[in-house]
């Protein structure tokens, strides 16, 4: 008898150990849900390392008030689905309420808004443990993020001065007022992703897949013509065959130009592609430490 | 495909994420805009060659010193393999970084710069591998175009080196590679200034090495993670227990005892997900049922009546001690060992380890930050244990300082 494991079912098993030490270890711990199809992926493990029992945490959204359509009715069936329950965030009210200005001028986005946010209803709801669809390979600052992710009273990240993580031990021992964020599908990568939606049969929000739409080239990126995007003064309304790669705000997710209308389709255009897949996110071009420096700030 | 996790680490300068950089280049797991990145920083910075290591050290301080600080996991895949790296910075001030990359790894790459040799760094690193159980070393051995490639050269330093590895008890093979990380040679291909070398590129053997025996699927073991109670109208009366099999086997049917109860039943099912599975095995994370209504929690263990861990509260471990508040004699602390948390008073320091020349230090009074050495503790309630050396997961823990809540060393019981 042969007692391996294939890869998937070893960070899916490893995910699943995450995800409950999160809910023996912490009170009040939520499941942050995008809708995008990392969070899709974490709380489809989440919905079997806790089956028959209910999910023992909610889902939390920010929605940033610019997400696409599709990923909203997405949500609300995935929830209806898993029986879980749904906490949204709303960064409009975040505006509304003046504990944010919107960004002005061409290239304003809502996702520096969005921290002030989640912050908010981790506070509200006295959260003390967000699980996050992070991965490792997404990026660099990323890469040095522990499981177990400690952030003090300001929900401050120090990446300097991290807890050390030893074999499947996790300490999220801390004081009043300081919470964690985990991240149980560290070890996925972009490829492990596709290749475990395939295997599990998920179901996806239908922007991941090639359709037709019309679009709009903005900053080098192509963008899907929607309520947030609106032509601008120079700029061509085309309808072209895209998928997106990542769901984020409409405003700043870019998709590209794509024939890959099933989940094959997908898994071979990731192995041949050569840009990574926040290579269009226009929020990590701001700077070559953009990452980091909004992960320090409470971003996820 | 199976999983391989190795860690990397070595001494400031000596290639290591250039190392890890030509790998991920030459495996073409670095896109494009990443590599446009590193271009574009490394002309910044006035460098004259694309500086690979700067795919690695992510972080702004890293990047502005030029050196690794904290542990960076890195991933790639060949058709055959998918690799997770743990690249640990070589630093002295960083030895508990090592020792966490080396804690989940079943392979080590042992960095030495061709020009120096052997040194004490390098039996540092050696070391710290095999105290966590790590059974297969790659002895890099880079730099070799500085040293004309030289066979000569390359098997002294391997010889050296094997004479110091033949002291260290959990190392099983020892693959010596002659490279040159900064030019590519022998890392994924072949190089050409090394025809006296037949043995496999770098690449190659991470490829190949066979890693299977490092689970324990011998000796049963199931730490009880979290009690699943739905209490639903279509369960009304399902009683799972959830968690990772940290060793052995558990098939439908089979005679279990829980500790430290000593209760006995049956396994009546077990399930992942949806899904019901005649067995389970480490390290898969599953949920099972059992024949009787037993009083089980988060912390008990699983085993079998004929295979049991050991139950005790004086407990003998290696440890290294992480914090920069020394160690104190009689001081208390909180253990986690598997999904158990207990109270601990530090008994006695039995002796510290120089680990430049793997020698004891006997009457030492305490331990400072990145000191390695034998203890004994008394916890409050028992630790449900085997030894390291026959279980990782069973036979480690953290000791967590319950003032500022900070993980404070590493164990390893004996």
């Amino acid at each position: 008898m042969n007692y391996t494991l294939d890869h998937l079912a070893e960070i899916e098993a490893e995910a699943m150990f995450v995800l409950r030490e999160t809910a023996a270890q912490f009170e009040n711990p939520a499941l942050l849900f995008s809708g995008g199809k990392d969070s899709i992926v974490m709380a489809h493990i989440a919905y079997k390392a806790f089956y028959p029992s209910r999910l023992p945490f909610p889902l939390v959204h920010v929605d940033t008030g610019h997400n696409f359509q599709n990923t909203i009715d997405f949500r609300d069936k995935f929830v209806k689905d898993i029986n879980a329950e749904l906490i949204v965030g709303s960064v409009q009210k975040s505006i509304d309420d003046g504990r944010v200005v919107e960004e002005k001028g061409a290239n304003a986005s809502r996702n520096k808004l969005q921290t002030t946010t989640l912050l908010d209803t981790i506070e509200e709801h006295q959260f003390d443990a967000c699980l996050g669809g992070g991965r490792r390979d997404e990026e660099k600052a990323r890469a040095k993020e522990r499981f177990f992710s400690h952030r003090d009273d300001f929900g401050v990240w120090d990446p300097k001065n991290q807890r050390p993580e030893l074999w499947n031990i996790f300490n999220g021992n801390k004081h009043q007022g300081e919470h964690f964020r985990v991240f149980p599908i560290s070890n996925f990568t972009e490829m492990d992703i596709w290749m475990y939606i395939k295997k599990e049969n998920i179901e996806l929000p239908s922007m991941y897949y090639a359709h037709e739409r019309d679009t709009l080239i903005r900053n080098g990126s192509i963008l899907a013509v929607c309520e947030h995007v609106q032509p601008r003064e120079g700029e061509e309304v085309v309808r072209r065959k895209i998928r997106f790669r990542t769901m984020g705000d409409a405003t700043i997710t870019g998709c590209f130009e794509s024939d890959a209308d099933d989940i094959d389709g997908v898994i071979e255009e990731v192995a041949a592609a050569r840009q990574t897949e926040r290579g269009n996110r226009a929020d990590d071009k701001r700077s070559e430490t953009a990452m980091e420096d909004r992960k320090k700030e409470g971003y996820f | 495909m199976d999983l391989l996790r190795f860690t990397t680490a070595g001494s400031v300068d000596d290639g290591k994420s250039t190392l890890i950089g030509r790998l991920l280049y030459d495996s073409k797991s670095i896109f494009e805009d990443q590599m446009e990145a590193v271009e574009t920083s490394s002309k910044k910075k006035g460098d004259e060659n694309i500086n690979l290591a700067l795919l690695t050290d992510g972080l702004k301080a890293e990047r502005e010193q030029g050196i690794t600080i904290d542990v960076a996991y890195r991933y790639f895949a060949t058709p055959n393999r998918k690799f997770i790296i743990a690249d640990t910075p070589g630093h002295i001030q960083y030895t508990r970084n090592m020792v966490t990359g080396a804690s989940t790894a079943d392979l080590a790459i042992i960095l030495v710069d061709a020009r120096t040799g052997v040194i004490e760094q390098t039996k540092r690193h050696s070391f710290i591998a095999d105290l966590l159980k790590i059974q297969h070393v790659i002895l890099a051995v880079n730099k070799m175009d500085l040293v004309d490639f030289s066979e000569e050269r390359f098997k002294e330093i391997v010889e050296e080196y094997q004479s110091f590895a033949s002291r260290l008890g959990n190392i099983v093979s020892i693959q010596p590679i002659p490279i040159s990380a900064l030019l590519g040679d022998n890392v994924v291909d072949k190089s050409e200034h090394t025809d006296w070398y037949q043995g496999p590129t770098f690449l190659n053997h991470l490829e190949n090495v066979y890693v299977g025996g490092e689970e324990n699927h011998v000796d049963a073991r199931f730490p009880v993670q979290w009690v699943i109670r739905p209490q639903s109208d279509k369960f009304p009366d399902f009683r799972g227990f959830s968690g990772r099999v940290a060793g052995g086997v558990f098939k439908k049917g089979d005679d279990i005892t829980v500790m430290p109860s000593g209760f006995k039943s049956k396994v009546k099912s077990i399930h992942c997900g949806e899904e019901e599975l005649e067995q389970a095995f480490a390290p898969q994370s599953v949920v099972m049922t059992l024949e009787d209504e037993i009083d089980i929690s988060r912390g008990d263990m699983i085993a079998k009546p004929g295979n049991q861990p050991k139950v005790e509260q004086d407990i003998e471990a290696r440890i290294c001690w992480f914090s920069k508040t020394p160690m104190k004699l009689r001081q208390k602390l909180l253990v986690k060992h598997t999904s158990h948390e207990t109270k601990a008073i530090l008994q006695e320091i039995k002796y510290k380890v120089d680990i430049n020349t793997i020698s004891k230090i006997e009457d030492v009074e305490t331990f400072e930050m990145n000191d390695i050495g034998r203890i004994s503790l008394r916890t409050a309630a028992p630790l449900i244990h085997d030894s390291y050396r026959r279980n990782r997961n069973t036979g480690s823990f953290i000791l967590v300082d319950p003032g500022t809540n900070e993980t404070v060393a590493a164990g390893m019981i004996i």
